[in-house]
């Protein structure tokens, strides 16, 4: 097999605050191959999106500092180049798309400038060039009547419109890896499926990788290859899309997937919406064992001393790994048959 | 904030506080304790001042000799074991009269702005809480005095009432008095619109009690941070009256006064303009430091 | 713009309506009788049946300050009885000291505080931070006169490079005009310095944290262009607000410096007509004060319209 795109090996982020040192990434490891769609799903400070701003250089120093780990991306590690290296790399070789396209955008530029921006920047095109390509990419994201809409500022578009220009940025200069971090978040559900429709079409064009960052296992399902399930920094279970969906082995995972409306109106759709009790524990001390544990009816007494390893489910799909000590499926047998 | 926002992204499954929540309980007072008392500026600041009252209080007990007196023998002297801080232009101690000075400048700086909190705390509570065309009247009087500079104002002021201690005093603290009711108002408005008040109301507590007994206890600590850096302000202002002759008059002792004096023997003398300045220099700081230091521990949010 | 425009000036013009009437009734202050209290030391019957004629003191006070409102809207801000000049004449005269006084202290405190605020807001929690913030506290504390003082006391006294006092028009050369004006412009801007390095701070720390420059830099925008390009323009609004509001501060601070320099401005004439009990020129130089007050406020707010194109094109 080829060599993976990113391979990110044992990532550890901390956060300084007042009330002592926040642990927000606690060793996360994955590959992820070119052209591949990676869905990582998990609730705020679940360590989703941090994980892959430190990979990129990008939290706040101090508080935040990275404590550990490679993440090679096309066999150089990012973390260890120096900060003028990855700046070649962000926006170039690495595109990013993120929430909340209101705040995102620069009020005080125009449109073009923002979009030319990274051109000017990775591909040294000269103004007029890099002016061009903004034009062709705002076509390419469906702006209709972008040579008219160049010069404007963002307060001028809609809000999809606004995602949409945020998603040309970070394709301007054809990455290989194009990270949405909430992409569709800050939007209204038909707007939110119009831009995932764009992204999907834009992938089949360009064939770059994505990694989808999202709370919404939903919009994972209609778009990614494969499923990362992450909590309290770390990942619980991850795999091909259909076998996590299909069979959950980590209960945070089956949690979540209780908690999603089911539109197809299976056997599922007529049982009731369910959601997790409790809340995510305290990072500034995390738990010896699993963090999940103390909401989880079927942690086991190991589960709360011992953070289970992510290893290959039994009987599941070849890649589809999964950190528990309790053996899911057989549980959920028993409690059918009682 | 820059801090939190990889923290505290927007809704997420079960949209928990965030673990951040918990170091920002404004309302606590023993963790606005334990936050001022991490600070050391603060501390540096608190500690000034209360040495500074202190010297003000025992003034008589501290200082070596009477401000007011003249000795022939000392007149403009370099500092000596006998006059540390040496003599003035007619033979007067500059230490004693710099132990003195500290209560002009500390009674004026407390006095001034007691009397603005006095006026701008209830007129301030009245047009937040009355609104409509009270608090429409009483806003455009506020922004005529702002718009005359704060220390043009007093200096106006002063020089209508007539030159002395008390007349500053009063002139600094009226010319201060807008800013507390912009800052009283506009925290009432803030703290009207929770929910708690909200509830107070539809339970039937008269407007009075709802404004004194569920507002004001939980507008005090901003009016304690404005307070304490207008107190710093206070000081410069009655320092600069007492320059310029509106203030403090001789022979009684006062900071400022004493710089308008030494700045006529410079080349002779220059003890006699360092020590006063240095005085107020300090004592501003020391109000600055403390002020700067509650808003930080008021308010960790802010704090960058 | 224009709607935008209007609404600010009809918000200053009843502000400096209200100023005035606040300035006026400042003589009720005044202890006896207002007429022999405005003539100051002067004793002379006619000179007091002058003024009581001149301001009207036999009417009540509303329609005394209608009269002087009145004179005042066509340029009349009354007679000096000191200096036996009218006021309006004293003002023009002794302004454009204090504008040049005021605009190069301004100059001073942009020049230390906006690249000391930037400095510290990019490097935060750093020493050079915690540097920029102990300069900013020494000049917020320390009283200006007393400054200026020590400044005479090294560079005139000791060095003999500046001269201590006085003020030569630009007219007459430009090289001992900022010669002169060198220790009172840096004095008078030291604290206003302290005050913008704060702002800029604040101002760029809130636009540094901003979600746009987070997406800048995850575009490998360089540090210098992230601070130029992108932080300083969006951060250039509340400065230039903030900034403008210090001019009152400037003004005040002015009186002070004048005194301690004897610059021949509108603070010493203040001053002088306070101890000269020459009231009719206190108010003149109060009431000019408030209106190029309420007027700079106006100036920032159409400055910061132009900055802020969302503004602009409401």
């Amino acid at each position: 097999m080829s060599r993976p795109l990113l391979d990110v090996r044992d990532l550890r982020v901390t956060f300084d605050t007042e009330g002592g040192a926040v642990h927000a990434v606690n060793g996360v490891s994955y590959t992820l191959n070119e052209g591949e769609t990676l869905g990582v799903v998990g609730e705020s400070g679940s360590g989703k999106s941090v994980h892959v701003l430190a990979m990129l250089g990008l939290i706040p120093r101090p508080p935040g500092r990275i404590d550990g780990g490679q993440v090679l991306f096309r066999g150089r590690d990012l973390l260890a180049l120096p900060e003028r290296a990855l700046r070649r790399v962000r926006g170039g070789e690495i595109g990013f798309v993120f929430q909340d396209p209101m705040s995102s955008l620069n009020p005080g530029m125009t449109v073009a400038a923002q979009i030319a921006e990274p051109l000017r920047i990775h591909l040294g095109l000269d103004r007029r060039a890099a002016r061009a390509r903004a034009r062709e990419l705002l076509d390419l994201v469906r702006i209709p009547n972008a040579a008219a809409r160049l010069d404007q500022y963002p307060h001028e578009f809609s809000g999809g419109q606004r995602q949409r220009v945020m998603i040309a940025i970070g394709l301007a200069c054809r990455p290989k890896l194009l990270i949405a971090d909430e992409a569709t978040t800050a939007l209204d559900v038909t707007v939110q499926a119009e831009i995932i429709a764009l992204v999907q079409e834009l992938k089949r064009e360009l064939g770059m990788a994505i990694i989808w960052i999202t709370h919404d296992l939903g919009v994972v399902a209609g778009i990614s290859d494969t499923v990362q399930v992450m909590y309290a920094g770390r990942i619980l279970e991850r795999g091909p899309v259909d076998d996590i969906f299909r069979d959950p082995r980590n209960a945070y995972t089956l949690g979540l997937l209780r908690s999603l409306p089911d539109l197809s109106g299976g056997r599922a759709g007529r049982r009731r919406l369910q959601q997790i009790d409790g809340s995510p524990p305290d990072m500034r001390r995390p738990p010896p064992g699993d963090p999940f544990a103390p909401r989880n009816a079927y942690a086991t007494a190991r589960c709360w001393a011992e953070m289970p390893p992510l290893v290959q489910a039994e009987g599941a799909a070849p890649g589809h790994l999964v950190a528990a000590w309790y053996d899911l499926p057989a549980r959920l047998a028993e409690e059918r048959a009682r | 904030m820059s801090t939190g926002t990889p923290l505290t992204e927007s809704a997420g499954v079960a949209a928990p506080a965030g673990n951040l929540a918990i170091l920002q309980e404004p309302g606590s007072l023993a963790a606005f304790w334990r936050r001022l008392a991490a600070r050391r500026s603060a501390l540096i600041g608190l500690a000034i001042v209360v040495a500074l009252v202190a010297t003000a209080a025992l003034a008589d007990l501290v200082a070596p000799y009477d401000p007011t007196a003249t000795d022939w023998g000392a007149v403009r002297a370099a500092p000596s074991l006998a006059h540390p801080f040496g003599g003035d232009e007619v033979g007067r101690d500059v230490l004693s009269r710099i132990i003195y000075g500290a209560r002009a400048s500390l009674g004026a700086g407390l006095v001034s702005v007691g009397l603005a909190v006095a006026l701008g705390l209830p007129i301030g509570l009245v047009a937040g809480y009355a609104g409509g065309w009270i608090d429409a009247a009483i806003m455009r009087l506020t922004d005529a005095l702002l718009a005359i500079p704060f220390l043009i104002l007093a200096i106006a002021l002063a020089a209508f009432l007539g030159p002395s201690l008390t007349n500053a005093m009063l002139a600094i603290g009226l010319s201060a008095t807008s800013t507390f009711v912009r800052l009283t108002r506009a925290q009432v408005r803030a703290v009207a619109a929770e929910e708690f008040v909200e509830a107070a109301r539809s339970v039937g507590n008269p407007p009075w009690r709802i404004a004194l007994v569920h507002i004001l206890p939980n507008i005090v600590p901003a009016i304690l941070v404005q307070a304490t850096l207008t107190i710093a302000a206070a000081i410069i202002a009655e320092a600069s009256l007492s320059f310029l002759g509106l203030g403090q008059q001789p022979p009684e002792p006062s900071w400022g006064a004493m710089l308008n004096v030494a700045k006529n023997f410079m080349d002779q003398a220059p003890w006699m303009a360092i020590w006063p300045g240095l005085s107020i220099f300090l004592a501003v700081l020391a109000f600055n430091l403390l002020g700067d230091g509650l808003r930080d521990a008021l308010d960790p949010r802010q704090r960058t | 713009m224009l709607r935008f425009l209007a609404h600010r000036l009809a918000l200053a013009v009843p502000t400096l309506v209200l100023a005035s009437m606040i300035i006026f009734a400042l003589q009720q202050l005044l202890p006896g009788d207002v007429a022999t209290a405005l003539t100051g030391e002067e004793r002379d019957p006619e000179v007091i049946a002058f003024i009581r004629e001149k301001y009207h003191l036999d009417q009540p006070l509303p329609v005394r300050y209608a009269y002087w409102a009145g004179g005042v809207l066509q340029g009349d801000l009354g007679v000096s009885v000191r200096l036996q000049k009218p006021v309006a004449e004293l003002v023009l005269e002794k302004l454009p000291v204090t504008l040049e006084l005021a605009c190069l202290a301004m100059l001073v405190a942009l020049a230390i505080g906006v690249p000391m605020g930037i400095l510290s807001a990019v490097r935060r929690g750093t020493w050079l931070d915690a540097a920029a913030n102990g300069v900013a506290l020494w000049g917020l504390s320390v009283p200006n006169f007393w400054l200026g003082i020590l400044l005479i006391l090294l560079f005139s006294v000791h060095l003999g490079w500046l001269p201590a006092s006085g003020y030569v028009p630009p007219g007459e050369g430009l090289i001992d005009n900022l010669k002169a004006m060198a220790m009172p412009a840096f004095v008078l801007g030291n604290a206003i310095a302290a005050v913008m390095m704060r702002h800029t701070r604040a101002a760029m720390l809130g636009v540094l944290g901003s979600d746009y420059v987070r997406t800048a830099r995850a575009k490998g925008v360089s540090p210098l262009r992230l601070v130029l390009r992108h932080a300083l323009p969006n951060a250039a609004i509340p400065i230039i607000t903030l900034g403008a509001l210090e001019f009152g501060q400037l003004l005040s601070g002015a009186v002070l410096t004048e005194q301690v320099f004897s610059v021949p401005g509108f603070g010493k004439l203040m001053v002088d007509a306070v101890f000269n009990r020459d009231f009719a020129t206190v108010q003149g130089v109060v009431i000019c004060t408030a209106a190029t007050y309420i007027a700079l406020n106006l100036a920032a707010d159409v400055l910061s319209a132009v900055v802020n194109p969302k503004l602009r094109r409401a």
